[in-house]
């Protein structure tokens, strides 16, 4: 049965590497839907990461890290969300500059605070998020397959990859039942549509890029709260560019992005795993190699296996009115 | 009319855009359960007027009554609260989403979706019952054609309550049946006591339906009159402010040899889907055909390729009776043998708005010994070359030096024919000459081509101005789905006739 406790080892990392992927591929849906182009998801996710584990460090508590977290990202989404929608400014140019204020200053203010070559002290006891056993999960581990199934790949993580799951649940509903949804999808199609109905769309928009602040939040204090025991330099590694090909991946849908998201996770956790075995005919394959692996997979998807993804049309241009 | 007050008052409205004065000192009465007409040319302030009444700009100065009660109309929002409505020129729909959805937005009546879609599917229903509005809320906007795109406009606004209708341009996209049909409704509407307010250029409509019309010219409003008490020719000179020729006279054509022909063209898009298919026609020198058909279908892409700008997926092209080989099928060369272009969209083909309009002017001759020696342009030669033209041509203002983008639509189109027509073609094509195009440069523009004709030059017109179409040509090919549903002389055909053939019906090879 060893195949069967590495298989659901690798199942279960796989989770906990998609939880972050998904976070910011689904702020990275409620952005671009309203059509916003968000490539600043790295950058949000980043400083949240940090914030979050400052707060956590200063307070002892986990969840004022996770609010940390989501207040800062949140403020970088409206600087975003200024220069994108009020000022009309080019939204690639403006994620940019998210990206690299994030880098720098995480890195700057890090190092001025703790002197730890830009980590954060290490977080302990209620500072981090816990593993949760969910009900039964003991009582069932036995039973064959279905148990450490239930008992190690569902249950025994923390909330937020809960937390992940219901954002899903939400977005795909909010989307597509009720007002604000119709809305948003309508704004990202053809801002004047929605003009011309009475509607707001700088509201809508800002509305969408604060969303996506929150859940880059909630995905960058997953990182330093909850995956890792503290901030460290660049955590994020790309996590939030990776988020984008998975949107792109999803064609901007809720259910798929979470697929999508496991996938890449799953990847991710194959590619760990891999690391010094000896593959046979082939010897020990080099860890940059596999390590290359996810990118590499996405790239094949992206470029041969998913059709035609054609994003919102509005997506990237800023609205004004014609003349 | 009735006693009710005016649907809609508007007093002393100012509006202005940078240097641009839209609208100066507008006054406007629209009685309830009218149908009241304005024409104008294009920038006489129509669009922006109305823009301003449903609350799409802010007036700078003015005051806006509806049924008699001032309000006050800062965004769209408020304006269908006061019972306006209104159908963009360009349809304000979201292409991905179903009819329901689109008509829904904005009037959800909810935060949840379900409860106002029961509501609307069945207020739909009714609609469709009451006026023969009928649509299949479930079908994506995108694929409708756009006569039904248009009814799902309409529909939003009469769901939303409106009982002041505002249609922009509206047949624009139409054909003469699927107008005539409009016009039934809009009768019908303004019947029940619904106000109607329709913008066009087309003064046959405003004859067929309105009860009154208003002209505005350069921002003014310079007449109400009763439609009953106007003519076509009383209009157009109001729009224009001098006396226009509506009709073009020419002497019968006297067709030469066969200098352009297409056997069998087919023209693939991108997506290798044929938007020419199958194609032969034969153009001859001193004649003008023209070639009509709804926007789409065809007409663009068999024009761009007998100019050389798409590849042929199949079939030849003859010029002078020799068949062009595959590496003659270029702009550059087809000009070198005097077929000449003036492409539908000027202003992304026919010229480049931030250049000046001298260098406009030369645009694709620019190699030309006459305009400069080796590398080195002769600046002087080239503006005194563009001011002559501009003199030949009458365009306005006469400034070689101004950036093209500053031009009207008008003055931009008689840049493009003077470049072309001065080089003296044995074929002109010739694609939406009066598109954006005003009613005095319109006139002066027809008279030209048919100087052309005179000459002897053969003139392709591709045009979906029916009116144009009717007025110029000496035969009309007319195009539906990429291929040709038929050929009729002008004198042997009507509109009604065309617009079955534009939609891809030939009633009379069907009664022979």
């Amino acid at each position: 049965m060893d195949w069967l406790s590495t298989g659901i080892a690798v199942f279960d990392s796989g989770v906990r590497l998609a939880v972050p992927l998904l976070f910011a591929c689904l702020a990275g849906l409620w952005s671009e839907r309203s059509g916003v182009v968000d490539i600043g998801l790295e950058g949000k996710m980043l400083v949240a990461a940090f914030a979050g584990a400052a707060a956590a460090h200063a307070t002892g508590n986990a969840w004022a890290g996770l609010g940390a977290g989501i207040l800062v990202s949140t403020a970088f989404a409206l600087v975003h969300g200024f220069a994108a929608i009020s000022q009309r400014g080019n939204q690639i140019v403006s994620g940019v500059a998210v990206n690299m204020l994030a880098v720098g200053l995480t890195a700057l203010v890090g190092n001025a605070w703790y002197k730890q070559g830009g980590r954060t002290p290490p977080l302990e006891g209620a500072a981090r998020f816990e593993p949760i056993t969910l009900p039964g999960a003991d009582a069932i581990r036995g039973v064959p397959i279905v148990g450490p199934l239930y008992a190690d790949v569902i249950s025994g993580h923390t909330v937020l990859v809960y937390i992940a799951v219901l954002a899903t649940v939400l977005t795909a509903w909010v989307l597509a039942r009720t007002r604000f949804g119709l809305r948003l999808r309508a704004v990202g199609e053809n801002p004047a549509a929605v003009d011309t109905a009475g509607i707001s769309v700088m509201g809508l928009r800002y509305t969408a890029v604060v969303l996506a602040g929150v859940l880059c939040g909630l995905g960058g204090a997953y990182l330093s709260v909850a995956q890792a025991a503290g901030f460290l330099t660049q955590m994020t590694a790309g996590k939030g560019f990776i988020a984008l090909a998975a949107l792109i991946f999803a064609k901007w849908r809720a259910w798929p992005a979470l697929a999508t998201c496991l996938l890449f996770g799953l990847l991710d956790a194959v590619s760990i795993r891999l690391q010094g075995v000896v593959v046979p005919g082939i010897g020990q394959v080099p860890v940059q190699a596999i390590q290359a692996l996810p990118y590499a997979l996405t790239v094949v998807l992206l470029a041969g296996f998913i059709g035609r993804a054609i994003p919102p049309r509005a997506s990237g241009l800023p609205y004004v009115k014609e003349r | 009319m009735t006693g009710r007050p005016p649907a809609i008052a508007l007093a002393g409205i100012d509006k202005r855009f940078g240097e641009v004065h839209a609208n100066k000192a507008v006054d406007l009465v629209v009685a309830a359960g009218s149908i009241h007409g304005i024409v104008g040319e294009n920038g006489a302030g129509k669009s922006t007027l109305m823009s301003i009444l449903y609350g799409f700009y802010e007036a700078d100065a003015g005051e806006i009554r509806v049924a008699g009660r001032p309000v006050n109309i800062r965004a769209p929002r408020e304006a269908i609260a006061a019972g306006i409505g209104m159908v963009h020129q360009h349809f304000m729909l979201v292409e991905p989403l179903t009819v329901l959805d689109n008509v829904m937005l904005g009037a959800e009546g909810g935060a949840l979706l379900a409860g106002g879609a029961r509501r609307l599917r069945a207020e739909l229903d009714r609609l469709g019952r009451d006026y023969g509005l009928v649509i299949d809320p479930d079908a994506i906007v995108g694929d409708l054609p756009v006569g039904l795109q248009q009814r799902v406009e309409i529909l939003k606004a009469l769901v939303r309550g409106a009982d002041i209708l505002i249609l922009d341009e509206p047949t624009a996209v139409l054909t003469p049946e699927e107008a005539d049909a409009l016009f039934r409704l809009l009768k019908i509407l303004a019947s029940e006591g619904k106000t109607v307010i329709l913008i066009t250029h087309k003064l046959r409509e405003i004859m067929a339906v309105t009860d009154m019309v208003s002209v505005m010219r350069r921002g003014e409003m310079v007449a109400t009159v009763p439609t009953s008490g106007t003519s076509p020719s009383q209009l157009a000179e109001l729009m224009v402010g001098r006396r226009v020729l509506l009709r073009v006279d020419k002497a019968p054509a006297s067709p030469g040899a066969v200098r352009l022909a297409a056997e069998g063209m087919t023209v693939r898009d991108g997506q290798g889907t044929p938007r020419v298919d199958n194609v032969s026609l034969s153009l001859r020198g001193g004649e003008i055909v023209g070639i009509a058909g709804i926007a789409g279908n065809g007409q663009s892409e068999l024009l761009e390729a007998l100019a050389g700008m798409r590849p042929l997926a199949a079939g030849r092209i003859l010029v002078d009776g020799t068949p062009l080989a595959a590496d003659e099928l270029d702009p550059h060369k087809l000009r070198g043998r005097g077929l000449l272009h003036v492409p539908e969209d000027r202003l992304r083909m026919g010229l480049v708005p931030p250049f000046e309009a001298c260098e406009s002017a030369i645009l694709g001759f620019q190699q030309e010994d006459r305009y400069g020696s080796g590398v080195i342009m002769d600046r002087a030669g080239v503006v005194a070359d563009t001011a002559k033209k501009m003199e030949d041509y009458d365009v306005r203002p006469r400034a070689p030096l101004l950036k093209t983008a500053k031009f009207s639509g008008g003055n931009q189109q008689k840049l493009v024919l003077a470049r072309e027509i001065e080089r003296q073609p044995r074929v002109l094509l010739v694609g939406q000459p009066t598109r954006g195009v005003d009613i005095g440069a319109i006139e002066f523009i027809h008279r030209r081509l048919v100087a052309l004709r005179d000459e002897g030059v053969a003139v392709l017109l591709v045009s979906v101005e029916l009116e144009e179409i009717m007025a110029l040509s000496d035969r009309i090919v007319v195009m539906c789905g990429g291929r040709i549903t038929g050929e009729r002389r002008p004198q042997d055909t009507d509109e009604r006739d065309l617009g079955l053939l534009m939609a891809g019906v030939d009633e009379r090879a069907e009664a022979a």
